[in-house]
């Protein structure tokens, strides 16, 4: 029997209730969204509600989405890359090009995946011996990725190869001809490995310390300087492999690909509910957060008539209703433990 | 002597452990030593002479061109004194783009994709441009001051949708226009120099004499130095950021107008692209923290003028445009290891090694 | 160096740019004893830990552990030693549950994945022992400081070290959880393990420890055996007593006196409270008064303080200025009104530590000018000078930045700022904390000129030689409530000390 006094007691116990509902809010709210959005699509268009849409949504999509990934684990530890973008665009840039120079995809791949994770491992070394914002870090290796990619060619470079045509083709059949295509069959593999690694690994836990309160993980004796540097790490990879099923189904490597996609990454993540802020979390909010920003594009596309612009202020209306929301949770939150 | 006596001495004045080299300087320095590059290398790079009544030559190519940066990097040092940052600055100098693109063509948007001939005034031109630019500032003044967000997702906020509005408001197309005086913006000289150059001087000494006539520079740096101090000193925290966002979205305003005016068309879903990004390398390079408190606008005409002369000197030596990003990059990497604690404190040991008398 | 001491520092040095936090500090600890590190703000307790247990890198001294010399690395390296600590501010992440922060960084795993039930099972064992019976899945952060601290020592103690240190750790405990603590800790004790116990609970120090060590602004004063010193006797080491120049306040107010001067005070509160914070008081400053604030750490000194000066908002009472109710929602309304306070954490609340000092000096004041009376560089540094020769600042120009001045002239120039801005009202939080002896007096020299210039002054401090000798008036406080007010020859040391110590002697009959 517990000595705490009554109200003490009392306050324990609704806290506790009212918390466990909290815990999920920022991940239950965006599945919400996307069953609402997909609803409405459904209701204003009539071929909208079929397992077509739902499938492209994860194979138009599974570029961002592992990148996305990756971005996860960087905004979860309090920090972000915006590298990202370029990483995708240069790695598939390297595959085109040493396909062009008669590399096998054996070695076509890793090298792009080394390059990604070797670019991220530098910036990860940066920022933690040298204390720099992430920010400028990440925004310098975006510079030298793009360059990079541009130096490796000025145009775009087709990509021959039997194999990867073959990987765009080729996927899990659902009945009658559609089928989950390789990419989209990397991109939900890359999140449940997220999520395994989020919730059952001593580094996905040390992430999630990092990004609530750096200074007690230090204290506690986690090892924050090689989680950061992990971190950096396993972005830059995903990027790159985002970069590989970009080839997939671009049979290309260009220089100007995935402009942005930094931008729709971290969109993706906060709409995903993850606080910017860092230490709460999850890829596989990420993972609806990348179908939701897919919907509306479909949605968009749907329509016909109207113009694209239409998802950027979409998207950016939803990023900015999905931060306010944030904001009042973390302000209430603030407010109990007062 | 014992610990307890020397603790005793520097007990009253505590001796700065590096002398710091005053970054302005720094930032001088390197955008000397690029310009010397030139003069040692390329032939005629300073050559300045004077072709339909105004001055030419690759000098003056840098300057105008560093215009629309140099504005954004203005308001955008303001902003990261602050601690805050504003990424926004490219969609909405688009924003302000496509609005005075609009009000040339008299407001007429059934025609989109025709040139037109006008002869607007000018004043509506700037009016209605400034103020949407205005808007915007003050948007994510409010988000960041009031309702306490982050500036980096307050103003990615309006960076992915202050681009949609852009193209909304330009119907998706690329706005020609023929406007003699307008065009003087962009392309106009004045005493011989390049009109943006004027513009972008003139704003840095109002801008320069709001933060040294008014308490504006004292406030910003108190804010940004230790906001809880500030407070605990009655400074309104909220105001200076609020007007701080709002000057960054009016230089953004007028650097979109700039670039408008000298493409004589205005394409939503281009301009002022990645702009924030250089205009952010400009402060940084030029000694401004991005940590807050003292800022230096000296230094961030220095920033832009390197950034923009490299690219310059880039081209001109044959070398390919496709350098141009790496090059960036690796000059952001010097800039922030030089910058950096790490740096200092090493420098500081050996000093210290040095001079200790054991 | 005796055979049962596992750890002896000697010759402790750590400064920061501007301070000296430890000078020449030495301490022992032998194995299966309770050791308690006392000192008031601003001694150097917590530093002299982060220095041995790899946060800080000391200046000079040596560690010397389990008899040999050694260098702490990092927290971690620390940990690894068998040093635990659980630190003054609650150390733990307050996005993950309970369980988890139990077993950060040391999980159990099963089969290459993090065996969550073992997690959540081992954690209610562990509560358990602390008669702590709460969801331990629940998010860290959910919980009241009070069980988060458990929670903080209970990870702490599970870690099996050779030497635990327990900074603060009963700031946020109740009677209960006090006593729940002082059970583990005897055991561990009868265990052979070596326990530091910081804590500023002059009765929790008697209660647990054999030894108690003394520091005093980063100074070594002494270790004592429990049972041989008294209380009085400890108190007043820890408060000190080493000023060669006094400096007397002429008439001490006459309760009488007091009661007929209803009307000419300068502010007066009625009932000013709010919950959490501070108990509903009313006090009266008049012009021209030093109005001394007693009590040791934690009674309410700064949540007075920042209710009069409007950084918290009260929920009930009023605040009256020259007879007039007034609301002071915020700083600059408690400015407009003549207000002024110089904060208890000048490093965090006060000094902008990269701007100039003249800067820092006339900050105030120009904020209490506004927009449109800029002050000229011109008449910055005038205004600047005349405070710098004023209160003696030691620099070498107006020029130089904040951050290099020792902490003595920083809190100089922290009053300064509030001098120029021409205030009728100072409230002075601290002003002698970490600053040496010599600046000291010239301080407690200063609050009394100033009241002679015919400013109302609150003058709260730790130091009870100070407020005895500096004030008109003082004001008591213990546990968040103002419970005494001293008039005329009651000012004294003695009769303050009595006057805490009493209060302490009731709280732990009472429960």
């Amino acid at each position: 029997m517990s000595d705490l006094p009554i109200e003490r007691q009392k306050r324990g116990a609704f806290t506790a209730r009212l918390g466990a509902l909290r815990k999920h809010v920022p991940i239950l709210s965006p599945a919400l969204v996307f069953i609402l959005i997909f609803c409405i699509g459904g209701l204003l268009f009539k071929n909208f509600f079929s397992a077509r849409v739902i499938l492209n949504l994860f194979t138009d999509n599974a570029f961002l989405g592992v990148a996305a990934v990756g971005m996860t684990f960087a905004i979860i530890s309090g920090g972000i890359d915006l590298s990202v973008g370029a990483v995708v665009s240069t790695s598939a840039m390297i595959v085109a090009v040493l396909n062009r120079a008669g590399a096998p995809p054996i070695v076509a791949i890793p090298t792009a995946l080394a390059f990604g994770a070797g670019l991220g491992f530098l910036m990860g070394c940066v920022i933690h011996f040298f204390k720099a914002h992430p920010f400028i870090v990440t925004l310098s290796g975006m510079f030298f990725a793009r360059g990079f990619g541009y130096v490796l060619s000025w145009q775009s470079v087709p990509i021959g190869h039997k194999f990867y045509s073959v990987m765009s083709q080729i996927g899990i059949p659902f009945g009658g001809y559609l089928k989950l295509t390789m990419p989209a069959c990397i991109f939900i593999a890359v999140a449940l490995i997220g999520y395994v690694i989020q919730r059952a690994t001593k580094y996905g836990r040390n992430v999630y310390a990092i990004g609530g309160n750096e200074q007690s993980a230090f204290l506690m004796g986690l090892p924050v300087g090689k989680t950061r540097i992990l971190i950096h790490t396993i972005s830059g990879f995903l990027a790159a492999l985002g970069g590989i099923v970009l080839t997939f189904y671009m049979l290309a490597g260009f220089g100007n690909a995935a402009y942005g996609l930094e931008l729709e990454a971290i969109a993706s993540v906060v709409i995903g509910g993850t606080l910017l802020t860092g230490g709460v979390g999850s890829v596989l909010g990420t993972l609806v957060g990348v179908l939701i920003l897919g919907v509306i594009q479909t949605l968009i596309s749907f329509q016909g008539a109207i113009n694209v612009y239409w998802t950027k202020i979409f998207i950016g209306l939803m990023l900015f209703i999905f931060i306010l929301l944030q904001k009042a949770f973390m302000l209430s939150a603030g407010q109990r433990n007062k | 002597m014992s610990n307890k006596e020397m603790g005793a001495q520097t007990g009253e004045v505590r001796q700065a452990g590096a002398r710091n080299i005053n970054p302005v300087v720094w930032s001088a320095l390197s955008l000397a030593v690029i310009l010397l590059f030139n003069l040692i290398f390329t032939r005629g790079f300073f050559s300045i002479t004077i072709k339909e009544g105004h001055l030419f030559g690759s000098l003056i190519d840098i300057l105008k061109r560093a215009s629309p940066t140099l504005l954004i990097a203005l308001g955008m040092t303001l902003v990261i004194a602050t601690k805050g940052i504003d990424i926004s600055v490219g969609s909405v100098a688009a924003i302000a783009g496509s609005v005075a693109a609009l009000v040339v063509r008299g407001g007429d948007i059934t025609y989109l994709q025709e040139t037109i001939h006008a002869t607007v005034p000018l004043f509506p031109v700037f009016a209605f441009a400034l103020l949407a630019a205005a808007l915007c500032g003050l948007f994510n003044g409010f988000l960041v001051s009031f309702i306490g967000i982050q500036p980096i997702v307050a103003t990615l906020i309006l960076m992915i949708t202050g681009r949609g509005v852009a193209v909304l408001l330009t119907g998706g197309y690329v706005l020609n226009f023929d406007h003699a005086r307008f065009e003087f913006v962009g392309t106009g000289y004045l005493l011989g120099l390049p009109f943006p150059l004027i513009l972008a001087v003139g704003v840095f000494v109002i801008v320069f004499g709001l933060t040294k006539l008014t308490p504006l520079g004292l406030l910003i740096q108190a804010t940004g130095g230790n906001t809880t101090a500030s407070r605990y000193s009655g400074v309104n925290t909220r105001v200076v950021q609020m007007l701080v966002y709002l000057i960054s979205g009016l230089c953004s305003g007028i650097a979109g107008i700039i670039i408008t005016s000298d493409v004589r068309s205005a394409d939503a879903n281009y301009m002022g692209l990645w702009l924030e990004l250089n205009a952010i390398l400009a402060v940084v390079i030029g000694g401004t923290a991005m940590t807050g408190g003292r800022f230096k606008l000296f230094g961030t005409i220095f920033g832009a003028l390197i950034i923009q002369s490299l690219i310059t000197t880039i081209l001109t030596r044959g070398v390919q445009v496709q350098f141009t990003l790496i090059v960036k990059s690796l000059v952001v990497i010097f800039v922030i290891l030089i910058q950096s604690e790490r740096t200092r404190e090493f420098f500081a040991k050996s000093r210290r090694k040095i001079t200790s008398t054991g | 160096m005796d055979d049962q001491d596992i750890l002896k520092l000697s010759g402790i040095t750590k400064s920061f740019p501007g301070v000296l936090a430890l000078s020449d500090v030495d301490f022992t600890l032998k194995t299966g004893e309770i050791h308690a590190l006392m000192g008031e703000n601003g001694a150097g307790k917590s530093t002299l830990i982060k220095v041995f247990t790899g946060v800080y890198k000391r200046d000079a001294g040596e560690i010397v552990y389990e008899g040999n010399r050694i260098e702490v690395h990092s927290p971690l390296h620390a940990q690894e030693m068998g040093i635990s600590t659980v630190y003054q501010e609650v150390n733990l992440v307050h996005n993950l549950s309970v369980a988890e922060n139990l077993f950060l960084g040391r999980q159990p795993m099963k089969s290459g994945r993090i065996a969550w039930k073992t997690i959540n099972k081992a954690a209610v064992e562990i509560l358990d022992q602390f008669d702590l019976h709460i969801d331990v899945r629940e998010n860290l952060g959910n919980y009241p400081v009070a069980i988060q601290q458990m929670v903080a020592i209970a990870r702490a103690l599970e870690l099996n070290s050779k030497i635990l240190i327990l900074d603060e750790p009963t700031s946020s405990l109740n009677i209960e959880e006090v006593e729940k603590l002082f059970e583990q800790m005897r055991r561990l004790k009868k265990e052979g393990q070596a326990i530091i116990f910081i804590t500023h609970f002059i009765d929790q120090a008697f209660q647990i420890s054999d030894r108690i060590t003394v520091l005093r602004n980063g100074t070594y004063i002494g270790t004592y055996q429990t049972e041989a010193i008294t209380k009085i006797d400890l108190i007043s080491k820890l408060l000190g007593r080493e000023y060669e120049k006094l400096v007397q306040v002429e008439a001490k107010k006459l309760e009488e006196e007091e009661k007929a001067a209803q009307e000419d005070a300068y502010i007066r509160t009625e009932q000013l409270g709010k919950r959490g914070s501070i108990e509903p008081f009313d006090i009266k400053v008049h012009k021209g008064e030093v109005v001394g604030c007693a009590g040791l750490l934690g009674s309410g000194r700064t949540e007075l303080a920042n209710l009069l000066f409007g950084i918290d908002s009260p929920d009930r009472g009023t605040v009256y200025i020259e007879g007039k109710a007034v609301k002071i929602a915020n700083p600059r309304k408690a400015m407009k009104h003549g207000i002024a306070l110089s904060p208890e954490d000048r490093k965090e609340q006060g000094i902008v530590q990269d701007m100039t000092v003249r800067e820092n000096i006339i900050l105030a004041l120009q904020v209490r000018k506004g927009w449109f009376r800029n002050l000229s560089s011109k008449e910055q540094k005038e205004i600047a000078d005349r405070y710098i020769k004023m209160l003696d600042i030691k620099t070498p120009s107006t020029e130089q930045v904040m951050k290099n001045l020792s902490g003595g002239n920083q809190q100089k120039v922290i009053i300064a700022r509030w001098l120029a801005s021409n205030p009728q009202f100072l409230i002075l939080d601290e002003p002698t904390r970490g600053i040496d002896v010599g600046a000291k007096t010239e301080m407690q020299k200063l609050v009394v000129d100033l009241s002679k210039q015919n400013l109302a002054v609150l003058f709260i401090s730790s130091e009870i030689e100070e407020i005895s000798r500096c004030s008109n008036k003082v004001l008591v406080l213990h546990d968040r409530e103002v419970v005494q007010t001293l008039y005329s020859e009651d000012i004294n040391e003695q009769s303050i000390m009595h006057a805490i110590a009493e209060r302490h002697a009731e709280d732990t009959d009472v429960e």
